[in-house]
């Protein structure tokens, strides 16, 4: 166990100690061919084997951060509940109508179910499925009495207009694979990075051995936040060069994961546009060569979507669905203002189920997806 | 970006241009696809509202009606509100007051500010200034090294920021660093931040208040939905932002957050981020942008592009070899980079009139087909380049194998070398007549 090590990266982030100045040698990319999943084993980040939870916990405490320090305070009884309601609590005082306001004392007329449906529209639900929950709220009016009548309504119908079936079936089962390989892809800057991060911190409390592969090889400096990552959750990095083949990445990790007998392997890619042909191309390869090394792999293919991401986020959807096969969403930054409202288009039509949602920056801001919770932040 | 929004109201246009008379219902019909095509490009709530209504109310009246050709006046019409509501005219970077000048750049988490502030210090550069680079960013792990990677990159100096000091500190001491070094331009990264978190405002804020920035820049994503107003004003509340950089204009988003930003805030768009690759970030012409979402096409964004990189001597130099018939596979090679350092080539002709991602259709413009031919042209000798008529059987062979292409992919290269050479001639003989035959004739 070469803690040691690890304590001294740690304090290398501490606010108080001074600057470490040792060059560790963990840090040296290996040296290897980009272009062919070498068979020899990679050099890496040496982390714990098996840390127990009070020791990343420990990690996480000591983390400068000023912003994670506040939220830790408030968010001590934990729970999903609490912390999205929390998220979007700071959104409830920015926003100068909500559906309550809406009914006070008014009856439902057209003038109301016009700025119910620029309600609709705003929360990103699309055109066409805010005004065919407008229509059907339009047909029933008679029934509703109250501004909790028309919130309860409103949610009936947006879980109508999602995928039932998918419904029960967002918990992910580990049964079977070892290790289970879950691929992590979206655009720029949707927070690939940091779910990965959150993820691993999430399975490691669990118990398990996760093993993180730092795909991004494109942008600058996207390893160091993976690496950073690693270091919190205690989870193992393996790394290449900077611009280096993100598929021999993925394959030495999956090829450690699997000598070491780790339980879980999550890759990171870098972000690219859907409508870049070459890049979905490049993912299309990673798939392939996790396939190779481990028929079957990926288990899991993930679109992280940003909550803040319009209409275009069905257009990401469709895309990387086609190019690598998605099996879930993962909804980041659901603590803004944002209200995330085009998954319900997506579900819709593509039944994909939203695995987990992000509703802040600390290492235990990742819930599982709960349609009806999420609708009742949501209205 | 922009291109559906561009189908979308040319399919209403069509409509409309259509008829010889308009009606108000023909023109309520299309205004109700107007106000579809924008609510769907993200484009906020009210915006949409207020930009029909205008719309409308200039459509009813006498202009339109009286004129001959009363649906090309609709369109013109939407061309100038578009343009109004992003703004006149281009706004250039405000760089006033004492040296260095201090630009800021705020934003939500993953908009882009540490990729957009690499750009913007090579296009700082390239005009002259002398740009110094602040990572301000201690939250995120590794944004430091990120900005100090970019800055390498491009030889930028930049603030050896540590994570554990405070933002304001490092402005603070960057500026003196700055100062030192005879840099005009300070261009300070801020880390990501949500508009509702009170704590991180308040932290701009103190830096604002202490640097005094001459601008402060928005950076946002051009994917963002209807939420891209909010955000956006409660950063013009806290700071009050000098103007916005849209950034993932690459992608396929329709951009509607662009018009909703702009006309919420009242604050201009500057730049446009267009790319992965750090010299992808261009000023930003809304006169030309809504002539690209109308399909009317953006000429001059086209010819500026190419004036960029066309070297004049170069292109003289071209001329006189093409009118002594000298023009070798050397001189084409050369024309092949010049064209491909212009950026893509389905991004260039969609700058052209009529031309939209619908007409591109599955065409699927191969940019590798550009590296091959390149490739081909590698694999010769100079003495094979110069007179490409020694070129037989088994030097092609060769050439094939050097470039890691086959035979016939030579044998096309050559074909449509020579033919184009046989066009330049019959060009030098009977001047322009024999042009038309030409554009079919590039070998790419």
């Amino acid at each position: 166990m070469s803690f040691s090590l690890f304590g001294k990266k740690k304090s290398k982030k501490s606010k108080n100690s001074e600057p470490a100045v040792s060059e560790d040698s963990a840090h040296e990319p290996a040296e290897q061919e980009a272009d062919e999943p070498a068979n020899s084993e990679p050099e890496m980040e040496i982390q714990p084997d098996s840390p127990d939870d009070s020791e990343s916990e420990t990690d996480a405490e000591s983390l400068p951060d000023k912003k994670e320090e506040s939220r830790r305070r408030a968010e001590d009884s934990g729970g999903f509940f609490r912390r999205l309601k929390m998220g979007l609590s700071k959104t409830r005082a920015l926003l100068t109508t909500d559906v309550d306001d809406l009914l006070l004392g008014r009856k439902i007329d057209e003038n109301l179910l016009e700025e119910l449906e620029e309600k609709l529209i705003t929360s990103d639900l699309g055109v066409e499925t805010s005004m065919s929950i407008v229509d059907r709220i339009r047909e029933v009016r008679g029934r509703i009495q109250t501004g909790e009548d028309l919130k309860a309504l409103i949610r009936e119908e947006i879980l109508r207009e999602m995928d039932e079936e998918n419904q029960g079936q967002t918990q992910e089962s580990f049964m079977g694979f070892s290790p289970k390989v879950i691929l992590v892809t979206g655009v720029n800057g949707v927070g690939k990075t940091t779910t990965i991060g959150k993820m691993a911190a999430l399975y490691t409390r669990q118990g398990k051995k996760v093993i993180l592969a730092a795909g991004d090889t494109f942008r600058a400096a996207a390893c160091e936040q993976l690496a950073m990552w690693a270091e919190r959750s205690g989870a193992t990095l393996i790394r290449h060069k900077e611009n280096s083949d993100p598929a021999s990445v993925a394959y030495d990790a999956l090829d450690a994961a699997i000598a070491r007998k780790a339980d879980i392997v999550l890759v990171d890619t870098a972000g690219r546009l859907h409508n870049k042909v070459n890049l979905m191309e490049e993912l299309k390869k990673i798939r392939r060569t996790l396939d190779k090394r481990m028929p079957g792999a990926p288990h899991e293919t993930l679109l992280v979507l940003d909550a803040t991401t319009g209409q275009n986020a069905l257009k990401q959807a469709e895309i990387f669905h086609e190019a690598v096969g998605l099996t879930g969403l993962v909804l980041t930054k659901l603590d803004g203002t944002a209200r995330g409202g085009i998954v319900v288009s997506i579900q819709k039509q593509m039944g994909l189920p939203i695995r987990y949602i992000g509703v802040g920056e600390a290492m235990e801001d990742l819930q599982p997806f709960d349609a009806k919770a999420f609708l009742e932040a949501m209205f | 970006m922009f291109d559906s929004l561009n189908e979308r109201l040319g399919s209403v246009f069509k409509a409309l241009k259509g008829r010889g008379k308009l009606t108000e219902a023909h023109i309520e019909d299309g205004m109700k696809e107007v106000r579809m095509a924008l609510l769907e490009a993200d484009v906020h709530y009210r915006v949409v509202k207020q930009f029909v209504a205008d719309v409308k109310a200039r459509s009813l009246g006498r202009e339109v009606m009286e004129s001959l050709t009363p649906g090309q006046q609709v369109v013109k019409i939407v061309y100038e509100e578009l343009t109004r509501l992003m703004g006149e005219a281009s706004v250039p970077l405000e760089l006033s007051g004492p040296k260095p000048a201090v630009v800021m750049l705020v934003g939500l988490q993953g908009a882009g500010k540490t990729t957009t502030a690499g750009k913007l210090a090579l296009y700082l550069r390239k005009t002259g200034k002398k740009p110094y680079l602040v990572p301000a960013d201690v939250y995120r792990p590794a944004a430091i090294e990120q900005l100090q990677k970019l800055a390498g990159e491009i030889g930028v100096p930049v603030y050896p920021s540590e994570s554990s000091a405070d933002p304001l500190d490092i402005c603070l001491d960057a500026r003196e660093d700055a100062r030192k070094q005879g840099c005009d331009v300070l261009l300070v990264d801020t880390a990501g931040r949500l508009h509702v978190d009170e704590t991180l405002m308040a932290e701009l804020v103190r830096i604002r208040e202490k640097m005094t920035p001459s601008d402060i820049l928005l950076v946002a994503d051009a994917m963002t939905g209807q939420d891209a107003v909010k955000m956006a004003s409660a950063f013009d509340q806290d700071l009050g932002i000098g103007g916005i950089v849209l950034t993932k204009t690459d992608g396929d988003a329709r951009g509607g957050a662009a018009l909703s930003i702009r006309s919420v805030t009242g604050r201009p768009v500057k730049f446009v981020g267009t790319g992965e690759k750090i010299s992808a970030l261009d000023l930003f012409h809304p006169d030309r942008m809504a002539s690209r979402i109308l399909g009317m096409g953006d000429t001059l964004s086209l010819i500026e592009k190419a004036q960029e990189m066309v070297d004049e001597k170069q292109a003289a130099d071209l001329e006189r070899k093409l009118r002594k018939n000298e023009f070798t596979l050397e001189d084409f090679r050369d024309q092949l980079r010049q064209v491909r350092k212009m950026g893509p080539i389905g991004d260039l002709l969609k700058m052209l009139p009529g031309v939209n991602e619908k007409a591109l259709g599955k065409m699927n413009i191969d940019e590798r087909e550009l590296v091959r031919v390149e490739a081909i042209i590698n694999s010769m000798t100079p003495e094979e380049r110069r007179r490409h008529a020694i070129i037989n059987g088994s030097r092609r062979k060769r050439i094939a194998r050097g470039s890691g292409t086959r035979v016939q992919d030579v044998n096309q290269l050559l074909k449509n070398y020579t033919q184009t050479m046989k066009m330049v001639k019959k060009l030098n003989k009977g001047g322009l007549k024999g042009m038309r035959g030409m554009r079919g004739m590039l070998p790419f």
